[in-house]
Parts: C-alpha cells; structure tokens; sequence
C-alpha cells in the first residue's frame, strides 16, 4: 500500500512532535502540562517507528512487524505512566496545594 | 695408674659437693655433721690429691692433660676447661687440701665457740659452705690448664676470701656493732681488684701476642715473642702477685683480713690463697726465665716486702696482726726466691711456711679462744661479775702473759711453730729459709742483704711475742683464767705441728727430693750460681755452711734481743713496750705501720673520693645534669617540640595543608550546590543537553 508519501515527510512530522513536547517540558511549569508534554514525545517516537518499519516494508518487500510491535509496548508504558504519574500529581496537589513544578524545589542542594 | 689421672676433676667437684649438702641440708644438721660433712670432703680431696701423686710418680712425673669441658669457642679463640696434672700443680694441690682439711677440723671446735661468744650460732652452717667453696676455688686456681682458668680460681678465691674475712660483718673484732669487719673485707676485695688489673692485662697482652692462653702453647711460643712484650706482661702479672700474695705496694689489705675467723686467717691468708701469687710466678716460670730484668723487680720487691713487713711485726700488739706482718714477710721471701729464678726453693718455702704459719695461727686462735674462756668465766663468777664492761680484747698481747702454765699444749705448739718460722736448725723453716738465702746470696747481693735482716727480725719478733704471750706475769685477769682448748682444736695443731717439725725432709741437701719431683716439671737453670767464686762454692750437698751459719746465728742472737728485752724483765700491764724507750721514734713508726695506710689514705682514698665528688658534683650533677642533660637535651627536645615541630612544622605545615584541602572541598562543592537547584525542568534541560551532546558525539565521530 503506497500512500505516495515519503519517509521523510513522516520524519519531520515526528521531529516536530517531539520537538514541541520537547520544549513543553522545558517551558510549562503546569504539571499536567509537562506530563501531556512527555506523552507528545513519546507518541514522536511510536510515530518513527511505525513509519521506519512501514517504509523497510516497502523496500525490502518482507513483513517485519518488530517497528509495530514495539509501539505497542510504547502505548503500553505510557499508559502506565500515565496513571503512575496522575497519582503522583493528585498526592502532590493535595500536599501543597499546588501543581506548579517550579514550587516543588524542595530538594535543592 | 693411668686411670687415676681421670680423678682429677674431684679435687673441684668433691668440695662442691659437701657446700651443696651443707647449704641445702645444713639447716637441719647439727654443727658436728656440718663440720663432719665439709671435713670429709675436704679430706677426700687430699685422697684424691695422694692418688693424683702417685699416679705421677708412677708416670715419672710426666705431666698430663685431662680434658674436661668445652668452655669459650668464637673464633680462633679456644679455651676449653682442662686439669693440668703435673708435680707442681699436685703439690699444691696437696698444700691445700692437708692444711684445708686440718683446718676444717680445727675449725668445728673453733667455730663452735666462736658463733657463742659472737651470740649467732646460726652462721656456723654458712662459715662450712665458704670454706668448702674456697677450697673447691683454690683446686680449680692450681688445676686449670689455662690462665684463664687459673683467672677463674684467683678470682674465686677473692670472693671467699671477702666473704670469710666479713664473715661477722655486723661487728668488729671485739663483738661490737660496727662495720669495721666489712670495711676490712670491702678493703681486701678492691685492693685485690688492683692486683686482679695487672693480671687481666697481662693475660690479655698475652692473648694478643701468643694467641693462646693454654700454658703449652704459651710457654712453647715463649721464644719467639719479642723480649720487651714478655717483659711487660710478666711485669702486669708482678701487679697481680703483689695484690693476691700481698707485696708491696698493694700488701695493706692483709693486716686488715685478720678480720676473719682465726681459721680463716690460717688458711686464706697464710698458707693457700696468698701462696697463689707465687705459684702463678713458678708456673709461669718460662716467661720470667726469658727476661732476667724482670726477675731482678720481682725479688727486689720480695725482698723489700720482707724486710718492711718485718719491721712492722716487731711494732704490733695484737696476736694474729704480727703473724699478719710475720706472712706478708715470708711471702716476700717466697716472691724474692721465684723472682731470682728459685722456683724450687720459693715452692718448698711455699709449702713449709704453710704447715708452720697454719700451726701459729691456728694456735694464736687457741689463745684467743682461751683468753675468751677465761673472760667468759671471769664474767660469771669472777669477784667483779656483773660490773665486768669494760672491753676486753682477746687478741691484745699486752692482755696476755704466762700463758705457758695456763695452756701448756698449745705454749709448745706455738713454740715449735716460732722456731720453725725463725728458721731454727732442725725445724722446716730453716731448710726452706736458707735455700732462699743461699739462691740470693748467689744473685743478688742486695736481695741477700734485705732477706738476711728481715729474717733477724723475723726471729726477734717471734722471740717477743713467745715472751709477751707465753712468759712472765698474767697482765689481765682473763689471761689468769684461761682455759686450754678442747683436743679438736689441739689435735690438729699437732699434726701441723710434726709437718712443722719434719718438713725439711722434702727437701733435705743431698737429697733433694721436692727439687727432682718438680724438675719435672720446672726446667731448672742448672748453670745457677756456678760460676761464684769464694765461700759460696762451698757445699754440703747443697747447703752452704757459711750461709747457714750466718742466718742460724742471727736468729739465736735476735731471739737472745728478744730475751734481753721482753723475757728478762717481763712485761708489766699498762707498762710501755721497752723498744719504745731505746728506738723512740723509729719504733713509733712500727707501730704505727710506718703510716701507710694513712698515707695511702692521704694519697689516694681521699684523692679518689675527691675525684668521686668531683664527678659527682661537678661533672655529674653541674655539667652532665645540669647543663647537657637540662639545659641541651631537655632544652632542644623542647625547643624542637615545642617551636620547630609544633609551630612550624605542625601547625603551619601538616595542619595548614589539610585545612586547606577541606576548604578547597568546601569551596568546590558550594559551586557544585548551585546545580542542585531542586527546579526539574533546569534538570530535564540538563538532560536535553545530554543526550544532545551523546547524539553529536555517536554522530559526528
């Protein structure tokens, strides 16, 4: 199946995602925020895998499905972390009344 | 006969023996077992001594070395134990164990007395073990085969003869609390120390040059040592001789030694340990015959020990002191004889003069027991008992006077001691005596002379105290009320006394029977006075009739002296002695010892106690002390500690440089703080930068 679209166009799309949660993370001060953030970089990669193994595919003319198969497990993490990371917010929300990361600087040196 | 050469360590190791069984046991022993026990070992050494002879005479005298036991190996240095039997080591061996062994016996009726009067019959048992000892340290002085085990036995001999005449340390003579009998022992040892000096050096020059101390091996390589070394090291033994047998310079000790029981005195100071000095000089007999100048100084200083002695004796007032004098005198005419090359003649005087110097003491012991007797008796049921404080000095001649009825026994003992000692024809000392005179006479004039005048003296001074003793007028009331001894004091006086009697016959003219058994043993000079001319070619078989004649009629006229002044008109009490009137100060010199013990004093003990403080003081305490000690060590050691090490090296180095390492940590680590800053996304940053700088690297490489 050709979609005529080539591998790079997938690629930069990828970049761009990840670029973007990239600098989310780094600018955001919202939790929350940071968190969808992470998801965004994540999902930049399952992205370039699905695009690498579809485009080794076409070239070689072998199923291989180890690309797909690992965005699985991505999906699989991510979601996990997610519900990890959910419970951590609420439990910090409920200590300090607040989400901001820039207020969790306890641990300074 | 061999076999019997294989005994010979016995003579040492039988003495021990009964000291062993007296210290271990003597506690529980009564005095007469004691006494039994060291008598018998004693005595069995004399056995042994008799076999040892007759295995010798059997052998014609050949001299035999009898190996014992390894002692000192380092190096080429090789000095095993071993007993040299020849003729002249067995007769002094035999010297020493008759008279020892007759004066053990004497001493268990003298002791046993003697620890009542003194209040201590505790100290009977130790006076045994030291007698015992002396005798086993004597054996090994005249058996060893070395110089240096002959060291061994002269050193030992020291010791005992220290320890007996401190025998009653905590008291004097008299019985008094004092510490004039250690001082006399204290005084006997250190100028022995003197003496024991020169021998040491002599034994060490010989080491040096001879390599060996064994006497074969020395006397063989005599020859080819350098006369001037064999003169200094007989020289340094001359020093040795004249501390043990009491020459002079260092003869002061002896008086002094009379201290000791009377036992002790006839046996360590008269006849054995004192004669070492001479048996060391006949032993080393082929070291003195290489160097004739050091012959001549030895007899020179016999001779003049003999004559000054002598003068002494005649000044003295106390029994046992001018027998004392009277020993320091023979000893020099036995010194002067071996000095001349006499070996012979020094040894037979040697032997002579011990059975009649161990008889006269031994009987002046008697007296002195005697007169305690009488004393004693007196105390308890005399007219004045109970008042009776003031002190009595059983030894003080002018307390004593017609002894002769009162002790008859002991008067004719002491009689045939005196006659033998004035050397009055038959008795021992005459034989003996005019050997000597005979072997100066050929020498040396001067020695001669100088011998020939102390034994007028010698005959004067017996003279007088036979009359000031025995004659005349009790001048004390003990003296009235002495007692004669018991027979274990008198009996074996009287075997001394028929030694003293027949002992010329070991050496009679003619017949030479000591000359021919120590040949063998002492090459003799033979050439010895051939080539005199006049009245000293004359011989009776090898007496001298002229010689004899002179000396036998100068001790009948000094004995005839002595009648005139002390016999004729006995001495009254409290009256002065009559030499006094006619010698005046001369005789004030007598007296007094001719001041050597002050001037020695004067000259030496203060100097040295000078010397003493001195170091003490100034040298010790001001300089050492004070100034090294204090101000140098203690001084830089604070110094050092306190500015160099402390201040400088602690504080401003080791401390400086490790406060300064944890203050660059503290300072490092307040920068590294500043990462830390607890903000997440200036980590995530951190991280972003990471994986950048990775990437660029994996990428670009």
């Amino acid at each position: 199946m050709d979609l005529g679209i080539p591998l790079t166009h997938y690629l930069l799309v990828s970049a761009i995602l990840f670029t973007m949660g990239a600098l989310g993370v780094l600018i955001r001060r919202n939790a929350l925020i940071v968190f969808m953030s992470i998801e965004l970089m994540l999902n930049a990669a399952n992205l370039a895998f699905v695009a690498f193994a579809r485009s080794f595919e076409q070239t070689t003319g072998q199923p291989v499905f180890t690309g797909q198969l690992f965005v699985f497990f991505v999906i699989a993490v991510a979601a996990a972390e997610v519900a990890v990371g959910l419970a951590l917010i609420v439990a910090i929300f409920r200590t300090k009344q607040t989400i901001d990361v820039d207020q969790l600087s306890s641990m300074k040196g | 006969m061999e076999a019997l050469f294989n005994l010979v360590p016995l003579v040492v190791f039988l003495p021990v023996l009964g000291l062993l069984i007296n210290m271990l046991f003597g506690g529980r022993m009564s005095e007469k077992a004691i006494g039994t026990v060291a008598s018998a070992a004693s005595g069995l050494t004399f056995v042994v001594s008799v076999l040892l002879g007759v295995a010798l005479w059997a052998g014609h005298g050949h001299a035999e070395v009898v190996p014992f036991a390894e002692w000192i190996k380092i190096g080429t240095l090789d000095i095993p134990w071993n007993f040299r039997v020849d003729t002249l080591s067995v007769t002094m061996m035999l010297v020493v164990s008759v008279v020892g062994t007759l004066i053990h016996i004497y001493a268990i009726g003298y002791m046993h007395e003697d620890v009542r009067f003194k209040k201590d019959e505790k100290r009977f048992q130790r006076f045994f073990v030291f007698m015992n000892l002396f005798i086993a340290m004597m054996m090994i002085l005249v058996s060893g085969d070395s110089y240096l085990m002959l060291f061994v036995g002269w050193e030992g001999v020291g010791l005992c003869s220290f320890l007996l005449i401190g025998f009653w340390y905590d008291m004097d003579t008299l019985g008094r609390p004092s510490w004039a009998n250690s001082n006399a022992a204290k005084k006997a040892f250190i100028v022995n120390r003197i003496g024991d000096f020169g021998f040491l050096l002599a034994g060490l020059t010989m080491f040096w040059w001879f390599g060996s101390v064994q006497f074969g091996e020395v006397f063989n390589k005599t020859p080819f040592i350098p006369e001037s070394i064999i003169l200094a090291i007989t020289l340094f033994m001359l020093i040795g001789v004249a501390g043990k047998s009491s020459q002079i310079p260092l003869y002061v000790w002896l008086p002094d030694a009379m201290a000791g029981p009377t036992p002790v005195s006839a046996l360590i100071h008269a006849a054995t340990m004192v004669t070492a000095g001479v048996y060391l000089i006949a032993r080393s007999w082929p070291l003195y015959s290489a160097v004739p100048n050091a012959q001549f100084i030895v007899a020179l200083v016999g001779a003049v020990t003999a004559l000054f002695a002598a003068t002494i004796a005649v000044g003295q007032y106390d029994i046992k002191k001018v027998l004392a004098y009277s020993t320091i005198s023979q000893l020099g005419f036995m010194v002067a004889a071996v000095g001349m090359g006499a070996f012979v003649a020094g040894m037979f005087h040697l032997v002579t003069h011990a059975f009649f110097k161990a008889l006269l003491f031994l009987s002046a012991g008697s007296v002195i027991l005697g007169l305690e007797r009488g004393h004693h008796h007196l105390a308890h049921h005399g007219p004045d008992s109970g008042q009776h404080e003031e002190v009595f000095d059983p030894g003080d001649m002018r307390n004593m006077g017609g002894l002769r009825k009162r002790m008859p026994v002991t008067f004719w003992l002491y009689m045939i001691g005196t006659l033998a000692l004035a050397g009055i024809f038959p008795f021992a000392g005459f034989w003996s005596k005019d050997e000597i005179l005979l072997e100066a006479a050929r020498n040396y004039t001067v020695v001669y002379v100088l011998l020939v005048i102390a034994a007028f003296f010698t005959a004067f001074y017996m003279g007088r105290q036979i009359w000031m003793v025995f004659f005349g007028r009790s001048r004390h009331a003990a003296a009235e009320h002495a007692e004669e001894s018991p027979k274990i004091i008198t009996v074996p006086l009287m075997v001394l006394a028929g030694l003293s009697v027949l002992g010329g016959v070991l050496n009679l003219p003619g017949v030479h029977t000591l000359t021919h058994w120590l040949e063998h043993t002492i090459a003799l000079a033979a050439e010895h006075g051939a080539e005199v001319g006049g009245f000293l070619a004359l011989s009776w078989g090898g007496l001298n009739p002229v010689v004899a004649l002179v000396s036998t009629l100068l001790a009948l006229g000094a004995i005839y002296l002595s009648w005139l002044l002390y016999g004729r008109k006995p001495l009254e009490a409290g009256q002065k002695d009559p030499l006094k009137k006619i010698l005046g100060p001369i005789f004030t010199g007598m007296e007094n010892k001719w001041f050597v013990d002050e001037g020695y004093r004067a000259a030496f003990v203060d100097r040295y106690a000078d010397l003493g403080r001195f170091l003490a003081e100034v040298v010790d305490g001001r300089f050492w002390h004070d100034f090294v000690h204090d101000k140098l060590i203690a001084g830089t050691y604070n110094w050092l500690s306190k500015i160099a090490l402390d201040r400088y090296a602690d504080q401003k180095g080791i401390d400086a440089f490790f406060n300064g390492l944890g203050e660059l940590i503290k300072r490092i680590s307040a920068s590294l703080r500043r990462l830390q800053n607890g903000f997440v996304r200036s980590y995530a940053l951190a991280v972003l930068f990471g994986v950048i700088a990775i990437l660029g690297y994996l990428l670009l490489k």
